[in-house]
């Protein structure tokens, strides 16, 4: 499912086709092209992403900072940053490990596998959020035995880690299996031979080979978990500065007609992803670079 | 088995396998189970009372049919957008390009309220439209603006590799045989670019079939007319019928898993179709 995802790894190469007379198209059906392609691109993508800056200043800079230097703001913007810092290094060793296993060894079922890690993807965040609700709450699986230990998960910070952990899990995974994959074994190979312990590998061999792939993985892992909602948002129980995230809060805000103080909090989940385009951009430069790089010396 | 025992070089492999399928057993596959073993929970007649009651079919209605239409517009569009991308050179390429993957990475609930704000009656769009008698906002058609704008990036991002990869020797020959630059596309390019733009197709309808946070600000959430299916789930949850909740979430996650098998599916083919790995 991730397959929109992944990295890739090209320049622009648009000249190579404008300037050779069997690949380009008249004028006329350039020009219409261009005009139907980016007036849809501004009306249905560039219009809602200015809509929330404008939106948010419209009733000046001290009603945008007093909504976001408002106590309920801030506590929801520490929770959003623990379920980040939580399930961003859990899915990133997770990530590790499964890309390790699928691609440097042949095993039965491993096609499977790959399928059962992407199902987070096709599940929706409702569903997402449903499955902890059954498993911890009142009336769930666990529900009793955890009242009984006053341990509270569901409508707690707990669940709003766990739904989160869930909703960003096959990122980093899918990110690195298939950049493991066509790397091949050969270099980790060498180095086992030469007498290298196993994380002497990975830290010294694997690693740097993977290090672009795994930062786009953290990328997208961390702008997912900063933002999600629907999951979030049935294991929350909604209390205010206790188990808000951002996405919440913007929902609260927007709910209670405050319109302006929703889009202030809004335009920062916003910031948030157009900070989390800027880096994958430079990542997916750094990774063309550095592929350019090696395959000039092996030539 | 005797293939799959052959001498391992590397280490670690008990480690990372078991560790992965511990943790996605615990995290993933377990709390899925519980959907459907809380269902099963339901006899067949309740089951099929729970997800046929017409409140419930009035939402696949809508969910299925805006997130088909909403995949089709995206087809279209997202193939134009990708075609311009790669082919050809206009101020302002490398922003655009960036920003095509903005619906990954803006939270639902922003995207949900920014579209709202701009069909609103009053809104930027919406005192246009209002008049002439289109209704976006709060209508089965503002959840299928929502579903657009969520989808559009899968569609660009699975067809522009492919088309970056396109050898333009095979234009040339076509061209060279006398064919007709649209005929070129029908018959040359399109074949090729099938097995990837139906890939995009399906990953934007199974994000569609399942989104939320984005759909529910514009939709308006009326019964019958503009509920979506995953907000019956949160209905019903709110009224403690945690079966009725999982019994809908039970058709859905089946639904999800038939077009996660279709998917790899497609995938598989578009690797045959262009000799690319993934």
């Amino acid at each position: 499912m991730a397959g929109a995802t992944t990295l890739h790894l090209a320049g622009d190469h648009a000249s190579r086709f404008e300037s050779n007379a069997a690949t380009r198209e008249t004028p006329l059906v350039k020009w219409t092209i261009l005009c139907i392609a980016l007036g849809f691109f501004a009306i249905f993508l560039l219009l809602p992403l200015v809509a929330v800056f404008v939106e948010a200043l419209r009733k000046g800079w001290e009603t945008y900072v007093m909504a976001l230097t408002d106590a309920d703001a801030l506590s929801a913007v520490r929770l959003t940053l623990l379920a980040a810092a939580i399930s961003v290094p859990l899915n990133l060793v997770f990530g590790v490990a499964a890309a390790w296993a699928i691609a440097k060894f042949e095993f039965r079922g491993k096609q499977f596998l790959i399928t059962l890690i992407d199902l987070p993807f096709s599940v929706s965040p409702v569903i997402a959020g449903l499955v902890f609700v059954l498993l911890f709450g009142a009336q769930g699986w666990f529900g009793s035995w955890l009242s009984a230990h006053d341990i509270r998960i569901v409508f707690a910070v707990p669940g709003i880690v766990l739904a989160t952990v869930f909703v960003t899990f096959p990122f980093v995974a899918r990110e690195l299996i298939p950049l493991m994959q066509a790397q091949g074994r050969e270099e980790e190979e060498a180095a086992v031979v030469l007498g290298a312990s196993g994380w002497q590998v990975f830290w010294h061999v694997t690693l740097p080979n993977i290090k672009w792939g795994l930062l786009y993985g953290v990328i997208l892992t961390n702008a997912r978990a900063m933002g999600e909602f629907g999951a979030v948002s049935v294991v929350s129980g909604h209390i205010r500065g206790q188990t808000n995230t951002l996405p919440l809060h913007v929902e609260i805000l927007y709910n209670e007609y405050q319109f302006s103080a929703a889009f202030a909090v809004a335009s920062l989940l916003a910031l948030l992803a157009l900070v989390t385009l800027v880096i994958k951009n430079w990542v997916e430069h750094q990774a063309a670079r550095s592929h350019k790089e090696s395959q000039e010396s092996a030539s | 088995m005797s293939s799959a025992k052959t001498f391992r070089v590397l280490p670690g492999f008990r480690l990372t396998l078991g560790y992965t399928l511990i943790y996605l057993s615990l995290l993933i596959l377990i709390p899925l189970a519980a959907v459907f073993l809380k269902t099963a929970e339901l006899s067949w007649g309740e089951f099929i009372a729970v997800v046929t009651a017409p409140q419930v079919v009035a939402t696949y209605k809508l969910s299925f049919g805006a997130s088909l239409l909403a995949a089709a517009i995206n087809a279209v569009f997202g193939l134009l957008l990708a075609w311009a991308l790669v082919r050809y050179s206009f101020p302002g390429k490398k922003l655009v390009d960036a920003l095509v993957d903005l619906p990954f990475a803006l939270p639902t609930a922003v995207a949900g309220i920014a579209l709202t704000a701009l069909y609103a009656k009053n809104g930027w769009l919406g005192q246009y439209l209002e008049p002439l008698g289109i209704k976006v906002a709060f209508a089965p058609l503002g959840v299928l603006v929502a579903l657009v704008f969520i989808g559009l990036p899968f569609v660009v991002r699975t067809v522009q590799p492919i088309l970056e990869d396109l050898d333009t020797e095979l234009e040339e020959a076509a061209a060279s045989l006398g064919a007709q630059r649209w005929q070129t596309f029908r018959y040359v390019l399109l074949p090729i670019l099938l097995p990837a733009l139906l890939t995009g197709f399906a990953l934007a309808f199974a994000r569609a079939v399942g989104e939320y946070g984005s759909v529910i600000f514009i939709a308006g959430n009326l019964p019958f007319v503009s509920e979506i299916t995953p907000l019956m789930i949160i209905t019903k949850l709110e009224q403690y019928d945690y079966r009725g909740a999982t019994a809908i979430a039970s058709v859905m996650l089946l639904f999800s898993f038939v077009l996660l098998l279709l998917i790899n599916g497609l995938q598989a083919w578009t690797a045959k179709r262009t000799g690319r790995d993934r």
